[in-house]
């Protein structure tokens, strides 16, 4: 048994949302439950769907594997198997697992009698992902304007997409969003490394506690957020870069079409330029 | 167990100000007298200051602020010292390098000199800055992982600003200083040599950088969820494992069938944090230097498929007439 020296004791029945204690039970070290089930299904089914798309394929080269959306004269219609079908029933499949994965997290939180943060955090990228296959096709009446699966694939699609709109770095939810991603990364950085800093000091110190860690930040930069709140900045960062992520895709298309330099012109057509002029 | 989710605090707990671990007498005391802030205290502490300043941290500072100075005159200038105009147009506005007949050469002021002394002054605070992080963590007998982190920006910027110029032989290669002037430098740069989703190093960056941000979400909600067990106290947690620490590690276990520790998370977050400049960087030198294409480069190594040509186009860089 996979189990860790003080894990026996938190290996008690309850928590569950679904399904009482029927599926209340490990397997090596992952717990199952009704949503433990529920994701194996999806997770099974997708892979092997990918695994068959690929061997109908031109190529195992896993950079040029390529599961394809549906043609745009699909609309929103189903389409057959070979000709974006299977990307149909894959993305049911991803959005199946994913959405199981979180409730059985949820399950999971509610079992170590822990807060629903990480469930509640995983939600907001199933939205980012959900808004690229499912809720942007959906305003723009077709399944074809979903992200191909496929590593090279997927790349050209965001590189491609990004030049419909001419310059996709004027989008004013794209600069939110790459912001967010570099701040979160630097908040990162220097989280890990005052925790580390304490813990591994210079040869022959002892390791530091609290106070020299807001010593050292009032010192750096005149304030230190502190123990607790660094890790409320840290979600609060990384899920608006999720979340705006998401933004910036959404309106391109569905409420904006021309390129976003020139989403940039209210600025400079606002009336108070020529004022006393 | 729903009215405890630890996204506020609801009741600010104020300690009496602490004025910070003794330091070493020297020339430099700590500034300034620290003070509570109601806002700050939402969500973290509610204390602002004291700051310590040092030798390090003052040069640091005059020599950004003298780049920032710089920069700013410069597309004040470029607008005829219109202040409206200056406002209205400062998202376009730049302070371009010069350009690439100049070479390695210093141009005259207003031809990329004052892009070349900005850069310069950028790159002293930088460093500077460095010294002084280095210094106040020793001081404090703490390891110098902040330091470093920061040598790792530094080392993307100091490939962009100065290392890939001088390779290519011209400053001209140099992106320049301005909002969207810099995002289109960044287009221009991908497009120019192949697009750079197909620069292996580019991909290794995107990782960390995405990596870090699903990396502190993880980290952070799991550190909040387990608050309540004083999971926050991480120190305390590495070295006197709690049942904050048991349970945050079963959470994971539990979930994906692994889990860090309460200290190799934070190794895990500090790798990812500072491999994402550094990977970015040898991704930037490559470029231009050792190739000149990278969709042509992804082709020859099987990563990208082969196209058969639609059309017969010769490039005329090859010398071919078209």
């Amino acid at each position: 048994m996979a189990m860790l020296s003080f894990e026996k004791k938190y290996r008690v029945p309850g928590g569950t949302l679904v399904g009482g204690d029927l599926f209340d039970f490990w397997v090596g070290p992952f717990y199952v439950g009704f949503f433990g089930v529920t994701a194996a299904f999806f997770i099974i089914l997708g892979t092997a769907l990918i695994v068959y798309g690929a061997s109908q394929g031109t190529s195992w080269n896993i950079w040029q594997i390529n599961i394809a959306p549906p043609d745009i004269s699909y609309g929103l219609s189903l389409a057959p198997l070979m000709k974006g079908g299977l990307w149909q029933i894959i993305t049911i499949c991803a959005t199946g697992s994913f959405v199981s994965w979180a409730l059985r997290e949820v399950e999971i939180s509610r079992k170590l009698g822990i807060g629903l943060h990480v469930p509640f955090a995983y939600a907001v990228a199933i939205f980012a992902y959900v808004t690229l296959e499912i809720i942007r096709p959906v305003l723009m009446g077709a399944w074809g304007n979903g992200f191909p699966y496929g590593i090279m694939s997927h790349l050209d699609w965001v590189s491609n997409t990004g030049y419909n709109y001419l310059n996709f770095e004027y989008n004013p939810a794209h600069m939110i969003a790459v912001t967010l991603f570099f701040t979160t990364t630097f908040a990162l950085s220097l989280h890990g490394s005052l925790v580390l800093s304490a813990l591994n000091p210079a040869a022959g110190e002892e390791v530091k506690p609290a106070e020299y860690e807001d010593t050292f930040f009032r010192d750096f930069i005149g304030y230190s957020i502190g123990t607790l709140g660094i890790h409320r900045l840290g979600l609060f960062l990384s899920l608006g870069a999720g979340f705006f992520s998401a933004m910036c895709i959404l309106i391109s298309g569905p409420f904006w079409t021309a390129g976003w330099p020139q989403w940039w012109n209210w600025w400079l057509n606002m009336p108070i330029w020529s004022l006393g002029h | 167990m729903p009215e405890y989710q630890n996204i506020f605090t609801r009741v600010q707990v104020r300690g009496p100000l602490h004025a910070g671990v003794p330091v070493a007498k020297g020339p430099w005391m700590r500034e300034g007298k620290p003070f509570f802030l109601h806002l700050a205290g939402e969500l973290g502490n509610a204390q602002i200051g004291p700051l310590y300043l040092g030798t390090l941290g003052v040069a640091s500072f005059i020599c950004g602020f003298i780049a920032i100075e710089i920069i700013g005159l410069n597309m004040w200038a470029s607008v005829n010292w219109s202040p409206i105009l200056f406002i209205r147009d400062l998202p376009w506005l730049a302070l371009e390098p010069p350009s690439p007949a100049y070479g390695l050469h210093i141009p005259p002021l207003n031809q990329g000199g004052w892009w070349l002394m900005a850069g310069f002054f950028l790159t002293s605070a930088m460093v500077l800055w460095f010294f002084r992080v280095y210094r106040r963590a020793r001081q404090l007998g703490l390891g110098t992982h902040t330091a470093w982190a920061w040598a790792a920006a530094i080392w993307l910027y100091f490939v962009l600003g100065f290392l890939r110029p001088l390779l290519m032989g011209s400053w001209g290669e140099a992106p320049p200083f301005g909002i969207f002037p810099h995002l289109d430098w960044t287009v221009s740069f991908s497009l120019r040599y192949g697009n750079l989703y197909y620069d292996p190093f580019h991909m290794l960056s995107i990782v960390f950088l995405y990596g870090s941000v699903l990396l502190f979400a993880m980290h952070a909600a799991t550190i909040l969820a387990v608050s309540r067990f004083g999971g926050d106290k991480e120190v305390e947690q590495s070295v006197d494992r709690g049942t904050a620490s048991e349970r945050a590690a079963l959470f994971w276990r539990w979930t994906m069938g692994f889990n860090a520790t309460m200290e190799s998370i934070h190794r895990w977050a500090w790798w990812f944090a500072v491999l994402t400049p550094l990977t970015g960087g040898i991704g930037i030198l490559l470029t231009g230097t050792v190739t000149d294409d990278w969709f042509l480069w992804a082709v020859k190594h099987g990563v990208a498929p082969h196209y058969a040509p639609i059309a017969n186009i010769v490039d005329p860089a090859a010398g071919g007439k078209p």
